[in-house]
């Protein structure tokens, strides 16, 4: 279902193409990363850490390197010395530790051997002598005043005075505006409430992978799953110390990242094994070393306190809140503080936010970073304020909602936005009314996701026979192949299946930023329009030269170059026809466009789930859910619903299972899909997905990006309809069996304030 | 260590590898036989990326060791089409939008065509069961459900007709 505004009419945007990678992927000939297999390969294999913070005293790899099979053994010292103040300090020594080990899982070496079997043995046989430190596991450990300091050089950032002694508190963002006391005072009604959430993980179910073949000339070619193959190569050359042009990456086809996978772990030791051993070397993660020491979202501590006015006026917010990043400094409390109160005029706030780092496994970013759990506190305070005031939460939302005009935290006004849109879609949808069983509750709520532009580039190169291929540096994730082949169309007037679009490596077109930040059918869109729009004024002069007329008497309509001179009727030139005769009107047809996009639209989405809570056992059963989001313009709308459901599927997840749970040594004890239990198809019902298109003015065709904000409003829309269904507000994630049959059993738990 | 010869049928045809005792089916297929359509997404099955079918069951082949295969007749995604045409399951998650980043689509395809196989008419209720030994983080299922919905429809109609 959509809701869209009038606008102009299109021939292909807005039309569900078959994507055109498709074939590959139904059929299992799709090459993802572990699927390459290089002549002469070794295998390699990560000797990791098994404690959480500990000092490396030594290093013994000789008993590995003479073991059978055994081509190259590498540890921190292969690579290039880094000092704390190096712009990627933390990448460096966390894809490999130098002194210190950070956390259970932290690569300290490598080993390539012939076979995989040779190279773990290998691996086990490298000898580390530890000198084990206490570790930091929580908020509260990171925070205390005897707390151990994991880096001595980290100095809170943002902190006023500033700090003298290194701290755990790696940076501290603040915000206000208006006056908060003056604020509370004029409110009727103040509550404050807290929450904490576990970290959790991205769950792409491609493990990361890639092969690196070094050769002797001192360059390398990495294939690999990433969502952002430039970013692979400057953060590799980093690491090494190299020249980028020593370092060519191809993208494989990737297996989900969802942020997990905008940074890198294995190339760079792939690379050093490689120029070691003068073989290809491939290597392939484990689930389980996915889990420890790729990705995971951080864990938080919030505390949010709202003033509101009788009449439903929101009139005061303050919020702290602390974010874990892992072992290094993070931005988790940074985009906490941008997202907390964004949604809602609240005129007079204050938000202090703190990134704190802790022994687990460096953050990644996770779809809509930080949002989710912003959203889930203030969400949540909000329907316990609608109750109170005996407002329908959807009419309090929109009377408080952020419209065109109104300042966002950081003081910029909104361009056109649809979150209200998106509030009326969610009231005008059957769901929203549609009657509740026995122990049945509904819940609603808002997301809200800013969106990003960066860099991105383009080639448009016209065939002989009038085909296309469209190639862009932005690795396909969902379908932006699809999404490009689309804009394309549109602009060329040539028919979607007669494009090719195209992921290009490293080497095949220009510097385009990670796949991230819901940019790559916003800002790569933008590049392919550029790059079109330069072709249609490329085509229509070789069609003047072809009519033998001047070319601002040629317009360029549905795909055809039509004389509109006074000179009597000539034939319109097709794009075939133009490219046919190309060697005689100049030569290849072929353009660009690159550009750093600006304007992405912010994303706002709302979402109404209703759930049965069993009594008994306190499991919950999601029954029904429908999400609304403004997609600006839906390219191809399967593929926006599709990043709506997946968001809503990975956000009740987040709700109800999943987290990481450490012993008491901050070893990982749910390091499998059977401990770490992300939902299966058993555990949703479908998900009605209503698009709303509230064109963003900043892209040609309106598009907002549509990745991230979908999985902002599950938390809190499930905390919510498990009110609804228990009377029991939980506040501490996940709300899984136990804690929901705790809350009901306790007769209310922690409902109340 | 000698390796152990095993000999198979694969997709219709005869086949043999060579593999090690301890080496997994999946690993076998992908390495040895070179069908890599099959992933590993967890390699302790849980997560159904490595589904195939193997005497009429529905395994991970993660699971399986490789010279149990000896003697068997195995099925994988890369059997699913014949020649150009695709298998109903295969043509409806293309125009069903099932597939985002498609790495769990070839395990989902193997499974749902075992399902149909034993139960043409699957309730909605049915698939999700049937299917949820197979993990999609990208999709939220809604799409691939319907998609098997819809080629159960189709393939009863053509049995039909
Ligand atoms: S790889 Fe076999 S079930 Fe996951
Ligand atoms: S499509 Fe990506 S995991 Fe299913």
């Amino acid at each position: 279902m959509t809701v869209t505004e009038p606008k102009p009419s299109y021939k292909y945007v807005g039309t569900r193409p078959v994507r055109h990678d498709g074939l590959e992927k139904v059929t299992g000939r799709a090459r993802f990363a572990a699927d390459l297999n290089m002549s002469g390969q070794l295998h390699g294999i990560v000797v990791r850490s098994p404690h959480a913070h500990a000092r490396i005293v030594s290093i013994d790899t000789s008993e590995a390197e003479a073991m059978p099979g055994v081509k190259a053994v590498i540890t921190g010292d292969d690579f290039p010395a880094v000092e704390p103040g190096h712009r990627q300090y933390d990448m460096c020594i966390n894809v490999i530790a130098r002194d210190k080990v950070f956390y259970e899982g932290h690569a300290l070496a490598a080993v390539a051997a012939s076979t995989r079997d040779q190279a773990q043995a290998a691996a086990a046989a490298v000898k580390v002598e530890y000198e084990v430190l206490p570790a930091v596991l929580t908020i509260d450990q990171a925070l205390a005043a005897d707390a151990p300091v994991l880096h001595a050089h980290m100095m809170t950032a943002g902190a006023n005075p500033p700090a003298e002694e290194p701290s755990n508190i790696s940076n501290i963002t603040r915000f206000s505006g208006g006056e908060l006391d003056a604020g509370f005072a004029e409110a009727d009604l103040v509550i404050e409430r807290e929450f904490t959430t576990q970290p959790v993980h991205q769950g792409y179910i491609e493990p990361h992978a890639c092969v690196a073949d070094t050769g002797q000339d001192g360059h390398t070619t990495i294939w690999c799953s990433s969502q952002g193959h430039f970013n692979v190569r400057s953060s590799t050359a980093t690491l090494l110390g190299w020249e980028n042009t020593r370092i060519r990456v191809i993208p494989a086809e990737i297996g989900g990242g969802f942020g997990g996978k905008t940074t890198i772990y294995l190339e760079p030791l792939a690379v050093a094994l490689s120029a070691k051993a003068g073989r290809p070397v491939k290597m392939v993660m484990t689930r389980d070393e996915v889990f420890r020491a790729t990705g995971p979202a951080p864990g938080t501590k919030l505390r949010i306190k709202l003033g509101v006015k009788r009449d439903g006026t929101l009139v005061a917010g303050d919020a702290y809140l602390i974010y874990t990043n892992g072992a290094y400094a993070g931005p988790g409390g940074l985009l906490g503080a941008m997202t907390v109160f964004e949604s809602y005029k609240i005129p007079n706030f204050e938000i202090e936010a703190l990134d704190v780092v802790i022994n687990t496994a460096r953050s990644a970013a996770y779809r809509a970073p930080a949002a989710p759990l912003t959203a889930y506190a203030m969400e949540t305070m909000l329907d316990e304020i609608a109750e109170e005031l005996g407002i329908d939460p959807i009419d309090f939302r929109i009377q408080n909602a952020v419209t065109e005009g109104d300042p966002s935290t950081m003081g910029f006004p909104f361009a056109r936005i649809g979150f209200v849109e998106c509030l009326e879609a969610v009231r005008d949808h059957p769901n929203y009314k549609a009657p509740l069983g026995p122990n049945q509750g509904r819940g609603i709520a808002a997301g809200y996701w800013f969106n990003i532009g960066e860099s991105s580039s383009a080639t448009v190169n016209l065939n002989e026979d009038g085909t296309a291929t469209v190639v862009t540096g932005s690795p396909d994730i969902g379908g932006s192949r699809a999404s490009m082949a689309l804009m394309a169309a549109e602009e060329l007037g040539i028919d979607v299946y007669d494009i090719r679009p195209v992921v290009g490596d490293t080497e095949a077109v220009g510097f385009t930023d990670v796949t991230e930040g819901s940019r790559a059918t916003f800002a790569t869109g933008m590049a392919v329009v550029e790059a079109c729009r330069r072709m249609v004024v490329e085509l229509r002069g070789r069609a003047a030269k072809m009519m033998g007329v001047e070319v601002d008497d040629i317009d360029w309509v549905d795909g055809q170059a039509v004389y509109t001179g006074s000179d009597g009727d000539k034939a319109p030139l097709s794009v075939a026809e133009i490219t046919a005769k190309a060697k005689r009107t100049g030569g290849p047809l072929t353009a660009t466009g690159s550009l750093e996009a600006h304007g992405a639209g912010p994303g706002f989405a709302v979402h109404v789930c209703d759930l049965e809570v069993d009594p008994e056992t306190g499991v919950v059963r999601v029954v029904r859910y429908t999400a609304s989001q403004d997609a600006g313009t839906a390219i191809h709308p399967s593929y926006v619903e599709g990043q709506i459901q997946g968001g809503v599927a990975q956000g009740v997840g987040w709700a109800l299972n999943e987290e990481y749970i450490y012993d008491s040594d901050g070893v990982m004890e749910n390091p499998s899909f059977l401990d770490y239990r992300v939902p299966v198809a058993s555990d949703l019902p479908m998900i009605d997905a209503i698009i709303v298109e509230v064109p963003n003015p900043a892209h040609p065709y309106g598009v907002r990006g549509v990745g991230e904000t979908g999985i902002v409003p599950p938390i809190p829309a499930v905390a919510n309809a498990i009110y609804g269904a228990t009377g029991c507000r939980i506040r501490d994630l996940p709300m899984s069996p136990i804690r929901v049959l705790d809350a009901i059993t306790s007769n209310g738990g922690s409902n109340g304030a | 260590m000698s390796r152990v010869h095993v000999t198979c049928t694969i997709n219709g045809d005869p086949a043999e590898f060579l593999c090690d005792g301890g080496q997994t089916l999946l690993d076998a297929l992908r390495d040895e036989v070179g069908l890599t359509g099959a992933k590993e997404g967890c390699g302790t099955g849980d997560c159904g990326a490595c589904s195939i079918v193997m005497d009429g069951r529905l395994l991970c082949s993660c699971l399986v060791l490789a010279p149990e295969a000896e003697g068997t007749t195995i099925s994988t995604v890369e059997g699913m089409a014949s020649g150009d045409d695709l298998h109903p399951l295969q043509q409806c998650f293309l125009e069903g939008a099932a597939l985002q980043c498609g790495v769990c689509t070839p395990g989902f395809l193997v499974a749902a065509k075992a399902l149909l196989d034993r139960n043409p008419e699957p309730t909605e209720t049915e698939i999700r069961y049937g299917l949820a030994g197979n993990l999609c983080r990208c999709t939220g299922y809604d799409k691939i459900v319907r998609a098997v919905q819809a080629a159960a429809t189709q393939i009863t109609a053509t049995n039909e007709s």
